[in-house]
C-alpha cells in the first residue's frame, strides 16, 4: 500500500473491530451457560436450506437490478434528483410489518396491479410463494444497492469522465474501462451485505412466502427463544447463521481488489458520454420503473395512516420521543466503532476483515439480547438498560453498511494522499482531521443517517423486556396492533416513517453541505 | 418475648411500609398497557383501593421468567395463557393463587390452584359480511369452501392463537388432522408471525377470513359501531382460550399480592374486563356482563386440552399442520 496507516489508527480499529466480536461472542457465552442438552429441532434441515437459497436469489436480484438503476441515476441529472435518491432509500429503513402493509396494497389480491390487471380483463397474480419472498426483499435491499453503488459512480472523478469524452469512447469502452472496475470494487461487498440481510428475515418471508414452507433460521430461533426456550436449539441455530453469513462475507470481501479507482481534484463531474437517444430513454424508463417499484407502497403506507394521524394517543409522541434517543445514541456507537475500523480495513490489503463488522448483523438480535439479559440479570436490571441495549445492538446491525459506506472511499484517500500526508508528517488525529474526514464527510452523514433512521424503523431487541413508559415507536405500534387500533398504528407507520426519513435527511445533507454534489 | 420482638419488627415494618408506598410489580405482556389495553384501567382501580403503586412491566412474559428465575421483580404476573403455563410452573416461581375455582364461570372445569384465569375468548374464523355472504356453517363448511376463498392464519411456532388453531384442527379432526389441513391449505392464503399482521390483512381487504377470536366482533360492534363482522360459529366447537394471573412465591408484599388476586375476582376487575380486553369476564355470570355483550354470538360447544394434554399432543398437532402446508 501507498501508506500504512499510523499505528494509533490500527490499534484503535482493532479495539473497535474486537469490541464488535466481544459482545456477539458473550451473547453466545450467555446463552450456552445457560443451556441444556439437546439438538436440531424437526423442519430445521429444510429452514438452513430455505434460508440460505432465498437470500442467494435476493441479493443476486437486488445487485443486478440496482447495477443498471444506479447507472441511471448517476447520468442523468433532472429535478427532484436528490429527493428521489433519497425516497428510493426509504423501504430499507422501513419497520417490516409496515413495508408488509405497502407492499401487499401493490402486490395483494386486492392492491393496484391486481385491480389494473381484472380491469384489462388478466388473471389474478398472486404474490405469496418463493417470488414474494425475493420481491420483498428486493424491495428493502435494491435501495441500499442502488445507493452503493450510485456512490461509487459519483466517486468517479470527474477528470475520467472528461478523459473518456476527449477520447470519444463508446459506451462499451466506457463500461471497460471505468465501470467494470468499479463494480468490482462494490458488487462483492454490496451482494454479501444484502446476503446477510435476508439471511435473517423472518416475519417478511413467512407472511410473503405463505406459510412453513417460507421458514427460515431466525423464526425458528425465535421458536425456541420465545415458546420452547430451548437455549441449545437456539444457540445451535445462531452459530449456523453466523457461519453461513460469515462465510458468505469472507469469499465475497476477498473478491474485493484492493486499488482503487483513484482520485481527481473534486470537481463536479459532467458526463458528456451517454447523450445518446436510446441510452437516454432507457435510463428514463428504468428511473421511472425503479421509482414506481419503490414509492407506490410507501404512498400506500402513508395514505392509509394519514388518517390515523389523529387518533393516535400521547404515549405514541413519548415512544417517538424514545426512539429519537434511540437513534442519537446509535449513531455516536456507529461513529466510534465504525471509523477506525474503516481507517484499519483501508489500510489492509485485502478486503477480508471487513467480515468481522457483519458480525453484528448476522447474529440474531433476540440472541444477542438475549444473551446479554442472562449476562446482566445478575449484575443489574436489564429493564433499566433496555434502551441502551436496544441502541448497541442497532449500532451493530448497522455496522456493516457503514463500513461498506466508508471503506472504498477511505482507501481511494489513503491511496492518494497516503504519500504527501506522510511526506508532511500528518498522521493520528491530524491526518483524520485534514485529509480523511473532510473527504469522507459525505460517507459519515450516509452512514449516520442509515444508522439513525434504521434504528428508528427497529422494533430490536426492546420487545423482550420494556417498561411500558420505555417503548420505541416501533414497539408502540405494535401494541395499537395487538389492540386492534390498526388505524392510530397505520398513523403511528406514519408518523416512523416521516422521522426515519427525517433523521435520514438530515444526516445526510449534513454530509454533503457545501461538499462537491 | 419472642413474639415481643416479632410484634416489634412488624410495627417498624409497618411504619416503613406507610412511609412509603408500596409497589406491587406486575409484569404483563405487551399489548397490556397501551392506552387501549386493559393496564391503565387496572391499575386506577386497583389503586383506588390498595393504597400501593401499581407498576406494570411489560415484555415477553415466559422468557422473561426463564431468564430471570429468582431474581424476578415480579409479585405477581398476568397474561401467561394456558399453553405456557407448564413451563411457567416448572420454574417454581409460582404460589398458589388462594382463590376459591367454584367462584370462576368458565365454559369448562378449572381445578389449578396457581394460575387464575381471569379472561378467556375462544378462536374463531371472522369475516365481513359485506364481502362474505354465504360463511361456512361448520369446520367440514371450511375445509370444502372453493379454493378462492383466502382465509390467514398464524404460526402456531410464534403465536399464541396459531398454536390454538393446531390444537382446535386436532381436537376436532384427531388422527385426520393431517387431511384436513390438506384440504384447508390451498385456501390459506399465508400464515403470519402474529396476530396483528393476520387481522391488519383482514381489515385491510387482503384475505376474506382471519383466525382470530370469538370476542373479536364485539370490538367493532362496540368501540366502531361496525355490525359486518362476525365470528363463524361451528358445531364442532371451538378451542378455549384462556389468559391467567399468578402470585410470585417469593414476593415481597404478599399482602398486596393477595389483595391483587382477589381484586381480580371482583366484580370491578370482572365487569371492566369485555369493554377493556375485548374478551370475556372468567368469573361474571353472564347476565351481569355489560350492556350488550350477552347478546355476542358464542359457541355452544367448548373445546379445551388441559397444559398436560397439550403438551403431549402439541409436537404431532404443529406437525401434521407443517407437513400438509409444505407439500
Amino acid at each position: 500500500m501507498a501508506q500504512r496507516a499510523d499505528p494509533v489508527t490500527r490499534i484503535a480499529g482493532m479495539t473497535a473491530a474486537g469490541l464488535t466480536v466481544a459482545v456477539v461472542l458473550a451473547a453466545c457465552v450467555g446463552i450456552v451457560s445457560r443451556a441444556e442438552p439437546g439438538g436440531f429441532g424437526p423442519g430445521d434441515g429444510a429452514a438452513i436450506r430455505f434460508t440460505v437459497m432465498q437470500a442467494l436469489l435476493s441479493a443476486g436480484f437486488s445487485v443486478v437490478l440496482a447495477v443498471p438503476l444506479a447507472r441511471a441515476l448517476a447520468r442523468r441529472q433532472f429535478f427532484g434528483h436528490g429527493l428521489l435518491v433519497m425516497l428510493l432509500g426509504v423501504p430499507f429503513i422501513l419497520p417490516v410489518i409496515v413495508a408488509v402493509i405497502g407492499l401487499l396494497a401493490v402486490f395483494g389480491r386486492n392492491g393496484m396491479l391486481n385491480t389494473v390487471l381484472g380491469a384489462m380483463g388478466l388473471p389474478e397474480l398472486s404474490i405469496y410463494g418463493l417470488h414474494g419472498v425475493v420481491l420483498a426483499h428486493v424491495f428493502f435491499n435494491l435501495p441500499l444497492a442502488t445507493r452503493l453503488l450510485l456512490q461509487g459512480w459519483q466517486s468517479i472523478p470527474a477528470e475520467r469522465f472528461r478523459l473518456v469524452a476527449q477520447l470519444d469512447l463508446s459506451p462499451r469502452a466506457v463500461a471497460r474501462t471505468l465501470e467494470w472496475p468499479l463494480l468490482r470494487q462494490v458488487v462483492p461487498g454490496a451482494f454479501a451485505l444484502i446476503f446477510v440481510i435476508c439471511l435473517t428475515s423472518f416475519a417478511v418471508a413467512l407472511t410473503l412466502g405463505g406459510g412453513p414452507r417460507a421458514t427460515t433460521i431466525e423464526l425458528a430461533i425465535y421458536q425456541t427463544f420465545r415458546y420452547d426456550f430451548d437455549l441449545t436449539r437456539a444457540a445451535l441455530l445462531s452459530l449456523v447463521q453466523l457461519v453461513v453469513a460469515g462465510s458468505a462475507a469472507l469469499v465475497a470481501l476477498w473478491f474485493i481488489p484492493s486499488v482503487g479507482i483513484g482520485g481527481g481534484l473534486d470537481r463536479v463531474p459532467r458526463r458528456w458520454d451517454a447523450r445518446g437517444g436510446i441510452q437516454r430513454w432507457g435510463d428514463v424508463a428504468l428511473i421511472l420503473l425503479g421509482a414506481a417499484f419503490l414509492l407506490l407502497p410507501l404512498g400506500a403506507v402513508v395514505l392509509r395512516g394519514v388518517a390515523g394521524l389523529p387518533m393516535m394517543p400521547a404515549s405514541v409522541w413519548q415512544a417517538a420521543g424514545a426512539s429519537l434517543g434511540v437513534a442519537m445514541l446509535s449513531i455516536v456507537v456507529l461513529l466510534v466503532l465504525a471509523l477506525p475500523m474503516a481507517g484499519w480495513i483501508a489500510d489492509r490489503a485485502s478486503g477480508g476483515v471487513e467480515a468481522i463488522g457483519l458480525f453484528g448483523l448476522s447474529a440474531s438480535p433476540l440472541m444477542i439480547g438475549t444473551g446479554w439479559f442472562i449476562l446482566l440479570n445478575p449484575v443489574v436490571d436489564p429493564v433499566a438498560l433496555a434502551l441502551p441495549v436496544t441502541a448497541l445492538v442497532n449500532a451493530l446491525m448497522a455496522l456493516p453498511f457503514a463500513l461498506r459506506i466508508l471503506v472504498p472511499r477511505l482507501r481511494d484517500t489513503l491511496h492518494e494522499y497516503g504519500r504527501l500526508s506522510a511526506s508532511l508528517q500528518m498522521r493520528g488525529w491530524s491526518l483524520w482531521r485534514w485529509v480523511i474526514l473532510p473527504r469522507l464527510r459525505p460517507q459519515v452523514g450516509f452512514a449516520a443517517g442509515l444508522t439513525g433512521a434504521l434504528s428508528i424503523g427497529d422494533l430490536g431487541v426492546i420487545a423482550l423486556f420494556a417498561d411500558p413508559d420505555r417503548a420505541t415507536l416501533p414497539l408502540q405500534m405494535y401494541r395499537l396492533m395487538g389492540s386492534y387500533q390498526m388505524q392510530a398504528a397505520a398513523g403511528a407507520a406514519v408518523l416512523l416513517l416521516v422521522m426515519a426519513l427525517g433523521v435520514f435527511w438530515i444526516c445526510d445533507r449534513g454530509g454533503r453541505w457545501h461538499a462537491a454534489d | 418475648m419472642k413474639h415481643l420482638t416479632f410484634a416489634a419488627v412488624m410495627t417498624l415494618a409497618a411504619g416503613a411500609a406507610q412511609a412509603e408506598t408500596p409497589v406491587l410489580t406486575v409484569y404483563a405482556g405487551d399489548y397490556f398497557t397501551s392506552e387501549w389495553g386493559p393496564g391503565p384501567v387496572i391499575e386506577a382501580e386497583f389503586e383506588k383501593v390498595c393504597d400501593c403503586d401499581l407498576q406494570f412491566s411489560t415484555g415477553d412474559l415466559l422468557p422473561r421468567l426463564l431468564l430471570e428465575g429468582k431474581r424476578t421483580k415480579a409479585d405477581v404476573v398476568i397474561g401467561l395463557t394456558s399453553d405456557v403455563t407448564a413451563k411457567a410452573r416448572a420454574t417454581g416461581l409460582f404460589a398458589p393463587h388462594g382463590q376459591d375455582n367454584s367462584a370462576l364461570t368458565l365454559p369448562i372445569e378449572w381445578t389449578d390452584d396457581v394460575f387464575l384465569p381471569f379472561n378467556y375468548g375462544h378462536t374463531a374464523f371472522v369475516f365481513d359480511d359485506t364481502r362474505m355472504e354465504n360463511p361456512p356453517a361448520t369446520f367440514d363448511d371450511l375445509l370444502n369452501m372453493p379454493d378462492d376463498v383466502k382465509i390467514v392464519i398464524q404460526d402456531p411456532r410464534t403465536s399464541i392463537s396459531g398454536l390454538a388453531l393446531v390444537l382446535w384442527v386436532e381436537a376436532v379432526y384427531g388422527d385426520k388432522a393431517q387431511e384436513a389441513w390438506g384440504k384447508l391449505a390451498p385456501k390459506i392464503l399465508t400464515v403470519t408471525k402474529d396476530w396483528s399482521t393476520s387481522y391488519g390483512m383482514f381489515t385491510d381487504g387482503e384475505a376474506d377470513m382471519v383466525l382470530s377470536y370469538t370476542t373479536s366482533p364485539a370490538y367493532h360492534m362496540f368501540a366502531e359501531e361496525d355490525f359486518t363482522k362476525h365470528a363463524a360459529l361451528f358445531p364442532e366447537g371451538h378451542y378455549f382460550m384462556v389468559e391467567t394471573v399468578a402470585k410470585v412465591a417469593d414476593t415481597d408484599v404478599p399482602e398486596l399480592a393477595d389483595q391483587f388476586m382477589g381484586f381480580v375476582m371482583s366484580e370491578t376487575f370482572q365487569k371492566l374486563i369485555p369493554a377493556a380486553n375485548w374478551s370475556l369476564p372468567s368469573a361474571l355470570p353472564q347476565d351481569q356482563w355489560p350492556d350488550g355483550w350477552a347478546k355476542l354470538d358464542l359457541p355452544e360447544k367448548v373445546l379445551f386440552y388441559d397444559e398436560t394434554e397439550a403438551a403431549a399432543v402439541q409436537e404431532k398437532a404443529i406437525e401434521a399442520w407443517r407437513s400438509a402446508l409444505t407439500q
